[in-house]
C-alpha cells in the first residue's frame, strides 16, 4: 500500500508541477523542484498526500560550478503511509536565496539556520535567521567548499592546479 | 583580525517578549557550563519571576565541524569522527554511516555481521538509557539512581572492549560488516548480562515509577502535543511519549530487524514522566531484541567478500597476487563508492539518526550531513517548558535526552 502511496504521489507531483527525478539520489525517490516552487509544492505534499514530518534539510556545494553552485535537499516523511520521499532544489550564483518552509513545517526553523550559517543561503522570510553553529561574529560559510580546511593542502603534480585554485580564494565578503 | 562583535541586544529583541523591553520580566542567561544542561548549552530565559516565559537556546559550542573534515578523509577513515559525535551512542552512528554507504555501494552485508551489529547497537541502546536516566534522576535530586546506573553500563562497555579493545568509541563496524569477528566470550558475557538486567531494571523501578517526589517533579511537565511534536520534526522517545509510535526500526527495518519481535512502547500524555515510561519500557524490549538475535546468531563470515571495498583476510596475502594487489589499493587510496547521494535513517536511542551522503565518485566523501536528534528535538525545548518552573526545565533538558556533540556536530 505503502509503495503504491508513492508512485501515485511522485506521478500526480511531477505532472502537476512538470517535475523531473532527480538521478543522483539512490535513496529516498527524488524530484528536483525549482526554487520559487519549493513552498507549493511541500504544502500540497503536506495536505494532500500525508508527508507530515520533514525529516532532513541540508545543502551541498557544487563550487566552482555556478549552474547550479548549491542544492538544497528537503527529506520527507509520512506517518500515515510509511514512505519517505525527498526534493531536491538547485540554486545558481554565489548569494541565492530561497524562501522559509516554517511555516509549513516548524522543525524547518533551526535546519535553514544551520544552512544559512554553513552555506550562506538565505531563507527569505525567516523569523530568526542567525549564525546558529558557528559564533556569531564568524566571516564566511565554512561547508562551502572553497572555505579551506585551515591548513595548507599538499600539491602534487596531479592535483597541483585543483588545490592553487583553493589556495587564493581569500576570505570572501558578503554580498 | 577584527574586534569580536558584541552580542546585540537588538538582535535578539524579537526573540523576547515586549515585557522584557519594558522592564517587566527579568532576562536570565543559564550555561553554557551549568551542569544540569547536559554540556555546553546556554540558554536565555525570559522570567517572571519563576515561572518560563520564553527560553531561546544557544547551541554551537561544541561545533567542530566533523562535516567539513569528514569531507578531506577516505571514507574508511571519516568513520572514525562519526563515533565523536554523539558519545553515548557510537556504534549507532558507525551503523548509520555503514548502512550509507552499504546503500551507496550496493554492498552486502552478511547474516552475522548484521546480527551481531543488532546486538551491539542495543545494547547501546541500553547504555545510552541508563546514563540518560542516571543524569536525568541526578538532576532532579535522585543521586543513587546516578551509581546504579553507571555500574550496570560498566558491563555493557566491558562487552565492547572485549568486541573491539575501545569501550566508547569502538569504530567496529565497518562498511561491509564488522572490522573482526567477535570473541568467544562474547556470548558468555552478553548471556550474563541478559541474566542480571531485567532484575536492575526492576530495581529502577521500584525506586522512581511510584516515588511520590518523582512523580510530583515529572508529571504534566514538558508537555508537548502529537500535532506539535510531528510538526517540529521530534523522534524517538519524544514523539513515541506523546502517543505517536514511529520507530525507523519498525517502519523501515534495516539490519535485519525484521525477524525480531518487539513491541514500540508508546504514553499518553507527552509528559516528562512519559517518555521515561517509554524508555524503561524501551530498555526491556532492547534485551527481548538481544536475546532473540543471539540465540539465532548465525555462523558465517563476519565480511562481506566484496574486495573492492573489504580487505582481503591476511592469510590470503602469501598465496594470492591479487589479494595484495586490493591490499595495497585498499591501504593507499581506499575504496571508491559510485556516484550518488543517499538519506538513510536508523533509529538511535534518542530518536531518528539519519545520514545524507553524497559521493562523486571518488574516495572521499563529497557531502556529508547527519539529521542528528539532539539538534532537532532542542528546537522544540521553548515550547515544551514556557508557563513552567526554572526548577523543571531541568527535568524538560533530561527528559529530551541531548548530547550536545550530537547536537552541535
Amino acid at each position: 500500500m505503502s509503495e503504491e502511496h508513492l508512485n501515485t504521489t511522485l506521478k500526480s507531483i511531477k505532472e502537476r508541477f512538470g517535475l523531473h527525478d532527480s538521478d543522483l539520489m539512490k535513496y529516498p525517490p527524488t524530484l528536483i523542484v525549482a526554487p520559487e516552487k519549493i513552498i507549493e509544492v511541500s504544502q500540497v505534499l503536506r495536505d494532500e498526500f500525508g508527508f507530515n514530518f520533514l525529516c532532513e534539510l541540508t545543502a551541498v556545494d557544487y563550487w566552482p560550478e555556478e549552474e547550479p553552485r548549491f542544492n538544497v535537499i528537503y527529506g520527507f516523511y509520512s506517518h500515515a503511509n510509511n514512505v519517505r520521499m525527498a526534493l531536491r532544489v538547485p540554486l545558481n550564483g554565489d548569494y541565492p536565496s530561497l524562501h522559509t518552509l516554517e511555516g509549513v513545517y516548524r522543525g524547518a526553523n533551526w535546519h535553514e539556520r544551520e544552512v544559512w550559517d554553513m552555506f550562506g543561503i538565505k531563507f527569505e522570510g525567516h523569523s530568526d535567521l542567525r549564525r546558529i553553529l558557528m559564533s556569531h561574529d564568524w566571516e564566511g560559510h565554512p561547508l562551502r567548499k572553497d572555505y579551506p580546511l585551515g591548513y595548507e593542502e599538499p600539491q602534487f603534480t596531479f592535483n597541483y592546479d585543483e588545490i592553487d585554485k583553493r589556495k587564493h580564494h581569500g576570505r570572501y565578503e558578503e554580498a | 583580525m577584527t574586534e569580536p562583535l558584541e552580542v546585540n541586544y537588538q538582535e535578539l529583541k524579537h526573540l523576547v517578549s515586549e515585557r522584557a523591553l519594558k522592564g517587566e520580566t527579568v532576562l536570565l542567561n543559564m550555561g553554557p557550563q551549568h551542569p544540569s544542561t547536559h554540556g555546553v548549552l546556554r540558554l536565555l530565559l525570559e522570567l517572571d519571576g519563576e515561572v518560563i516565559v520564553n527560553c531561546v537556546p544557544d547551541i554551537g559550542f561544541l561545533h567542530t565541524g566533523i562535516e567539513k573534515n569528514m569531507e578531506a578523509k577516505r571514507w574508511e577513515l571519516a568513520e572514525v569522527m562519526t563515533d565523536r559525535t554523539d558519545y553515548l551512542n557510537t556504534t549507532g552512528n558507525n551503523l548509520a554511516y555503514c548502512l550509507a554507504i552499504e546503500r551507496l555501494a550496493d554492498l552486502d552485508v552478511p547474516p552475522r555481521a548484521q546480527a551481531v551489529r543488532v546486538i551491539l547497537v542495543e545494547l547501546e541502546r541500553i547504555s545510552n538509557h541508563l546514563v540518560w536516566l542516571g543524569t536525568h534522576a541526578l538532576d532532579l535530586a535522585a543521586m543513587s539512581m546516578f551509581l546504579y546506573c553507571f555500574r550496570e553500563r560498566e558491563s555493557i562497555l566491558d562487552i565492547k572492549e572485549i568486541c573491539s579493545g575501545q569501550r566508547m568509541m569502538t569504530t567496529f563496524f565497518r562498511p561491509g560488516g564488522l572490522w573482526r569477528d567477535i570473541p568467544a566470550d562474547f556470548e558468555i558475557a552478553i548471556r550474563r548480562f541478559l541474566r542480571m538486567f531485567p532484575g536492575r531494571i526492576k530495581q529502577y523501578e521500584a525506586l522512581l515509577t511510584k516515588n511520590p517526589l518523582w512523580m510530583d517533579r515529572t508529571r504534566n511537565i514538558g508537555k508537548i502535543s502529537a500535532d506539535d511534536a510531528i510538526n517540529m520534526s521530534l523522534t524517538g522517545p519524544v514523539l513515541r511519549g506523546s502517543g505517536v509510535a514511529y520507530d525507523v526500526r519498525k517502519a523501515q527495518p534495516y539490519s535485519g530487524y525484521e525477524q525480531y519481535d518487539f513491541i514500540i512502547p508508546t504514553g499518553t500524555h507527552g509528559d516528562v514522566y512519559d517518555r521515561y515510561l517509554v524508555r524503561m519500557e524501551e530498555m526491556r524490549q532492547s534485551l527481548r531484541i538481544i536475546q532473540q538475535a543471539l540465540d539465532k546468531l548465525p555462523y558465517g563470515p563476519f565480511r562481506s567478500n566484496n574486495r573492492k571495498y573489504v580487505p582481503p583476510p591476511r592469510a590470503e596475502l602469501g598465496t594470492s597476487m591479487e589479494a595484495v594487489i586490493h591490499h595495497f589499493k585498499l591501504w593507499t587510496e581506499g575504496f571508491k563508492v559510485p556516484k550518488g547521494a543517499v538519506y538513510v535513517p536508523v533509529e538511535s536511542p534518542k530518536g531518528e539518526l539519519g545520514y545524507y551522503l553524497e559521493s562523486n565518485g571518488g574516495n572521499q566523501p563529497y557531502r556529508i550531513h547527519m539529521r542528528t536528534p539532539s539538534f532537532v528535538h532542542l528546537q522544540a525545548l521553548p515550547l515544551m517548558c514556557k508557563g513552567h518552573l526554572v526548577a523543571d526545565l531541568v527535568g524538560i533538558i533530561g527528559s529530551v535526552d541531548i548530547v550536545l556533540g550530537d547536537c552541535d556536530r
